[in-house]
C-alpha cells in the first residue's frame, strides 16, 4: 500500500472518529473512553505479526511475544471493563416514563 | 481467494465494526451492543492476521494471548466501579507499551543500511507515543490508586528539564536515523520518551487526571495508527486513528466542562494559579452552620422536591447504594427526588452515572447540568454529598478564582442546602467554597456513608 493512500485513510479516519462520537451524552463519556481504549488494543495485531514473522531472530521473537501479551491485556481488559460498565446501564433503563427529550 | 485477501477482508470488516461500534457506544440504548460489535471486529482482525502468509510461531502467539487474557479478564471483572478510571489508565498503558515494543521490533527487523527517512519516521513516532503513553498511564494509575501522591509534584527547573527532554528526543531520533543499523539510539530514544511520560504526568494534580487519561488514550490511539503506518496495516491505521480523533474530542469536551484549557492542565495546575483574591476572603462570612441528621431527615421528609448532588466523596465512601435507599424512602413519602450530575462529577465525565447505575438508580432520574439547573429554584432541598468545586458560586462571581467561569450546578438557588462533608477543609482543587457559609446552608459533617445511613433510618422513622 502506498504512503499516500495511507495518509488519505488516516485523514478520513480522523473525520470519522470525530463525527461518530460528536453527539455523545455526558453519561456515556466514561464507557466511551473505555470502549475507545479497548479499540486501540488493535496494536495486538501488530504484535502478532511481529512475532509471527520473526523467523529465527531471537530478539524479534522476544519483542513480539511481550507485545502480544501487552496487547492482549489491553484488548481483553478494555472490552470486559466496558461491558461491565454498560451492563449496569442496560439493566437500569426502565421502559416506564418517557426519557426521550 | 488468496490468504492475504482473506486477511484484508477481515480488516475491512473489523474497521466497519469499529466505526459502528463507536457510533452505538454514543447512545445509551445501543451502547452495550456497540462494545460487543467492536469486540467481534477485534476477533475478526486477529483471526485474519493468523491467516497471513509467512506467519509462524503459532504456539508462542497462543501462549502470549493466553498469558495476557487471564490477568486482563480477572482484573477487569474484579475491579470496583470506583476504581474504574485507574483501570482504564492501566490497560491504556499496556497498549502504549505494546506499540513501543512493536516499533522497536520493526526498527530492528526492517533495518537497511541506506536509511530511508520515510520508512523510519512512523517507527520513531511509534516509539515516542508508545513510551509516553506507557509511563504516563502508569503514573496516572499510581496517582488514582493512591500509590503516588495525588498532589502536584514539583521540582526546580521543571519546564526547562521537559524542554531539554524534548530536544533530547529530537537529537536521539536524528542519530537513530543516521545510525540506522545500530538499534542503540532507538532504545535511547525510548528511554528519553519513557522519562518524559513520567515527568509530564507527575506534576499534574489528581483533579486533572481524567483529562490526562483521555489525552493518553488518544496518544495510544495515535501510537497504534503510526505503528499501522510502519507495518502497512490498514486495520491498525483506521482503528488507531479513530481512537486518536475520538479521544481528542472527548478531551476537549472534558476541558470545556471544567473550564480548563488543555495547555493549563498539561503545563500548570491549580497550585500555580493565583490563589483566591482578597475580595473573596472578605465577603465570606466565616461561620458554617452545623445540623443534626434527624433535623435533615425532617427537612427532606416534608419537602416536595429534593435534588441530590453526588460528588466524588460519595464514591470514595461507597455510599451510592445508600443514596438510592434514601431516595426510595423519600419517594415513598411522596417527595420528588432527582439527581444533578455535573459533567465532571466523580473522576471522569460520566463516572458518577456509572456508579449510580450500579446502585440501581433509574437512568431517567439522573439529569445533566443544563437540564437540572433551571429546576433548583423549585427545589426545597439541595443535598450535596461529597461534592465541592462543582457547586462553588465563586465560579460565577469571583473573577480571581482559579475556577472562575467553570459551569456549576446552581445549588445555591435551592430554598435549603444540606452539605454532607467529611471535614471543614477546601475541595480537591484547594479552593474555599462560599456556599458552605451561606445562611441557607446547613453542614452535616462526617463520612458520607455513615451520614446517609443515619438519614435513611431517620426518614424511615418519620
Amino acid at each position: 500500500m502506498g504512503t499516500l493512500a495511507m495518509i488519505y485513510i488516516f485523514i478520513l479516519a480522523i473525520f470519522t472518529g470525530v463525527e461518530v462520537i460528536s453527539r455523545v451524552p455526558a453519561v456515556l463519556h466514561t464507557p466511551l473512553m473505555s470502549g475507545a481504549n479497548a479499540i486501540h488494543g488493535i496494536v495486538l495485531i501488530g504484535g502478532v505479526i511481529l512475532l509471527g514473522m520473526a523467523g529465527d531472530s531471537a530478539i524479534l521473537c522476544g519483542l513480539g511475544f511481550i507485545a502480544v501479551i501487552l496487547g492482549t491485556l489491553n484488548v481483553v481488559g478494555g472490552f470486559v471493563v466496558t461491558d461491565r460498565m454498560l451492563e449496569m446501564f442496560k439493566a437500569k433503563s426502565p421502559t416506564k416514563g418517557s426519557q426521550d427529550k | 481467494m488468496s490468504r492475504t485477501s482473506v486477511a484484508e477482508a477481515t480488516y475491512l470488516a473489523a474497521s466497519l465494526l469499529f466505526i459502528f461500534g463507536l457510533k452505538r457506544l454514543s447512545s445509551p440504548r445501543s451502547a452495550r451492543s456497540g462494545n460487543v460489535l467492536a469486540a467481534i471486529g477485534m476477533g475478526l482482525a486477529l483471526g485474519g492476521t493468523l491467516l497471513l502468509p509467512g506467519m509462524g510461531h503459532f504456539g508462542w502467539i497462543f501462549v502470549g494471548i493466553a498469558i495476557g487474557t487471564v490477568p486482563g479478564w480477572l482484573l477487569a471483572k474484579k475491579v470496583k466501579m470506583t476504581a474504574m478510571p485507574q483501570m482504564v489508565s492501566l490497560f491504556n498503558g499496556m497498549g502504549g507499551a505494546c506499540a513501543l515494543f512493536i516499533s522497536l521490533g520493526e526498527w530492528i527487523g526492517e533495518a537497511t543500511p541506506t536509511g530511508d527517512f520515510g520508512q523510519a519516521f512512523p517507527m520513531l513516532l511509534g516509539i515516542v507515543f508508545g513510551s509516553v503513553s506507557f509511563t504516563g498511564s502508569l503514573v496516572a494509575f499510581g496517582k488514582l490508586q493512591g500509590l503516588i501522591t495525588e498532589k502536584p509534584v514539583r521540582w526546580p527547573l521543571q519546564k526547562s528539564i521537559n524542554a531539554l527532554l524534548l530536544i533530547a528526543i529530537l537529537v536521539t531520533a536524528g542519530e537513530a536515523v543516521a545510525h540506522r543499523m545500530d538499534a542503540g539510539w532507538a532504545v535511547g530514544l525510548a528511554a528519553v520518551a519513557l522519562l518524559l511520560g513520567v515527568l509530564q504526568v507527575l506534576p499534574i494534580g489528581g483533579a486533572d487526571m481524567p483529562v490526562v487519561i483521555s489525552v493518553l488514550n488518544s496518544c495510544t490511539g495515535l501510537a497504534a495508527a503510526v505503528t499501522g503506518f510502519s507495518m502497512h496495516n490498514m486495520s491498525m491505521i483506521i482503528a488507531g486513528t479513530l481512537v486518536g480523533a475520538a479521544g481528542s474530542l472527548l478531551t476537549l469536551l472534558m476541558c470545556k466542562a471544567m473550564n480548563r484549557s488543555l495547555a493549563k492542565v498539561v503545563f500548570g495546575s491549580f497550585g500555580l494559579a493565583p490563589v483566591g483574591t482578597a475580595g473573596a476572603a472578605a465577603q465570606v462570612d466565616q461561620t458554617m452552620r452545623e445540623i443534626a441528621g434527624s433535623e435533615c431527615a425532617i427537612m427532606m421528609g416534608y419537602a416536595r422536591k429534593v435534588i441530590i448532588i453526588p460528588g466524588y466523596g460519595l464514591a470514595v465512601a461507597q455510599g451510592q447504594h445508600l443514596v438510592h435507599e434514601l431516595d426510595q424512602a423519600l419517594e415513598k413519602r411522596g417527595v420528588e427526588v432527582k439527581y444533578a450530575i455535573h459533567p465532571v462529577a466523580g473522576r471522569m465525565p460520566g463516572h458518577m452515572n456509572v456508579l449510580l447505575a450500579e446502585a440501581n438508580v433509574p437512568y431517567p432520574k439522573l439529569l445533566d447540568m443544563e437540564e437540572i439547573n433551571p429546576e433548583f429554584d423549585q427545589a426545597d432541598v439541595a443535598l450535596i454529598i461529597g461534592a465541592n468545586d462543582v457547586v462553588n458560586p465563586a465560579a460565577r462571581t469571583d473573577a480571581g478564582s482559579p475556577i472562575y467561569g467553570m459551569p456549576i450546578l446552581n445549588a445555591d438557588k435551592a430554598k435549603n442546602i444540606i452539605v454532607i462533608k467529611r471535614g471543614r477543609g477546601a475541595g480537591f482543587a484547594g479552593i474555599e467554597n462560599g456556599l458552605f457559609f451561606d445562611p441557607k446552608t446547613r453542614m452535616l459533617f462526617g463520612d458520607a456513608k455513615k451520614a446517609l445511613q443515619e438519614l435513611v433510618t431517620e426518614v424511615k422513622a418519620l
